[in-house]
């Protein structure tokens, strides 16, 4: 197992993120609300850098009864991370496309072991 | 058993304003190692020019217009002249896509032209041997209410880019911006430049409600096609147009808007036998995808049959003139793979259509766009990513560009 320590968890911002490379392989390792996820940059797309772009809450609309829009709200709880090469959103906590969940990102294992955050590298190639 | 776990690994930086382009699209650049030995051109990349305004500004010739145009600039406006759109700051996704946002990224001073530095930088990482260039909010210029800001600011373009810009890298190339609500003026741009070798073309912004056909351009049309050079209809958006503006949200708009203009103009080309009056013209569609085409074609043809009275300069059905034409493949639809294949058989896709990037906008192509393409030829990839375009513009099939793996050791590597 390529396993990578990539320092200690409470180093990072919550909600925050670590966008590793070695060997050629580029991995993005986010924090959200204490629980820590990790996913290949690489965008089903178009294979741009998903993980680097912006991360930012879904946008939701408000509808009311009978079907009255009430306006766009950002969400409280869903953090997604954008591509940005052309703006496909993704869902931190599933890495999968806000708008198509069969478009997602590839994961990648992390864990905290000792206070550190651990990621399981993909092998170069993949 | 676990190996050690403390390895050696960089950190990538989020992208931002500030990073630079080969950074931003590092992940194409490792693509093109595989296709070191294609010809690559891009028929459309864009300037954006408000950048370079007092340049532009700079270059009118006429004394008062130069003179509105430098009074708005000393009060803050870095799009003095220009009618921009509702809309125009939608465009990078309320700041999702930073490349549409600006580049701000640094150059090297003595390095020649900051346009110029970063066009290279977009066109090594793609792996691009030729990028023909386009303006941005110009193009709307169409729309303006004074036909003679259009002409001011078309032939202050036209000068920087083919003075300033053009000169300084043999792989980029540019069409000629017509100010087409004045034919007149068209027709001296036409024979000033038609033989500067950089300007590979001419380009119409189809945004506009001028009907292609009208008597006043035939004389155009037959300087142009008498160069021998291709023109270009480069089609845009405009959320001010009446129909549009019941769409409430950019992305109804921009889906239907650069369709709606190609359309139109195609339509009136075509019932009006332009292809029967101007035989050697060819013809180029910019900038609206591939899906209206078959469209447009069966529209056309099944009305046709029923109605040829109404266009009797035709001789052959509507689709058969539209096979004949080029396209420029991007924004590519793509989510439904059997209806691309319809598409690229149904205008003969190996010959006509041509690789555009539209870099560095948000809705970009980047050449493996083309490659990943399964249904393709390798061929069929060669001639759609380069060949088409080098026997279009008369460009010559050689190798410009650096290799792949070596743009990839001089980028900065931040992000
Ligand atoms: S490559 Fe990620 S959105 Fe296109």
């Amino acid at each position: 197992m390529r396993e990578f320590n990539i320092g200690p968890a409470f180093a990072f911002a919550d909600p925050g993120r670590k966008v590793i490379e070695a060997d050629g392989v580029e991995v993005g390792v986010f924090k959200v609300d204490g629980e820590f996820y990790a996913y290949q940059n690489i965008c089903p797309h178009n294979g741009g850098p998903a993980c680097q772009g912006k991360m930012i809450y879904k946008v939701e609309e408000l509808i009311a009864e009978h079907g009255v829009s009430k306006g766009l709200v950002f969400s409280k709880t869903q953090l997604n991370v954008t591509c940005p090469w052309h703006g496909y959103e993704f869902d931190i906590r599933s890495g999968r496309h806000q708008g198509d969940g069969s478009v997602r990102l590839a994961a990648v294992k992390v864990r905290v072991e000792s206070g550190d955050v651990i990621v399981t590298m993909p092998a170069p190639g993949l | 058993m676990h190996e050690p776990v403390n390895r050696p690994f960089r950190e990538l930086q989020e992208i931002t304003l500030q990073t630079d382009t080969r950074d931003i699209l590092s992940h194409e650049t490792k693509r093109a190692i595989d296709r070191e030995d294609y010809f690559l051109v891009d028929i459309d990349a864009h300037v954006s020019e408000t950048q370079f305004w007092p340049e532009i500004i700079g270059s009118i010739d006429n004394e008062v217009i130069r003179q509105w145009g430098q009074a708005g600039m000393e009060r803050g406006s870095s799009a003095a002249l220009l009618n921009l759109s509702a809309g125009t700051n939608y465009q990078d996704v309320y700041g999702r896509i930073l490349h549409q946002s600006a580049l701000r990224q640094a150059v090297d001073p003595a390095a020649g032209h900051r346009f110029t530095q970063m066009a290279r930088r977009s066109m090594d990482a793609m792996g691009l041997d030729y990028q023909v260039v386009f303006p941005t909010p110009m193009l709307l210029l169409g729309m303006h209410p004074q036909d003679e800001v259009e002409v001011a600011l078309a032939g202050a373009y036209n000068r920087w880019v083919s003075e300033r810009i053009l000169p300084e890298d043999p792989r980029l190339k540019g069409l000629l911006f017509l100010p087409f609500n004045t034919p007149e003026a068209c027709e001296e741009l036409v024979q000033k430049y038609a033989g500067d070798p950089n300007i590979i073309g001419f380009t119409i912004a189809s945004t506009r409600n001028k009907p292609v056909h009208h008597n006043a351009y035939m004389k155009l049309y037959a300087m142009i096609e008498e160069t021998g050079k291709p023109l270009a209809f480069h089609s845009g958006f405009n959320w001010d147009d009446p129909s549009f503006r019941q769409l409430n949200r950019f992305i109804s708009m921009h889906s239907i808007s650069f369709v709606h203009w190609s359309l139109i103009h195609m339509t009136n080309w075509i019932i009006n036998g332009l292809p029967e009056r101007f035989p050697k013209l060819k013809l180029i569609w910019v900038e609206s995808g591939l899906a209206w085409i078959p469209f447009l074609m069966q529209r056309l043809d099944h009305e046709y049959l029923m109605r040829s009275c109404e266009a009797p300069l035709l001789k052959k059905l509507p689709s058969d003139y539209m096979r004949d034409m080029y396209y420029a493949t991007q924004p590519m639809e793509r989510s439904n793979p059997r209806l691309l294949q319809a598409t690229f058989e149904a205008v003969n896709a190996e010959t006509q259509f041509l690789f555009a990037s539209d870099w560095p906008h948000w809705d970009f192509d980047p050449p493996s766009a083309i490659t990943d393409i399964p249904f393709l030829s390798e061929q069929a990839k060669r001639n759609i990513l380069g060949l088409n375009a080098a026997r279009l513009f008369n460009l010559e099939v050689k190798k410009m560009r650096p290799k792949a793996a070596d743009a990839l050791s001089t980028r900065p590597g931040v992000s």
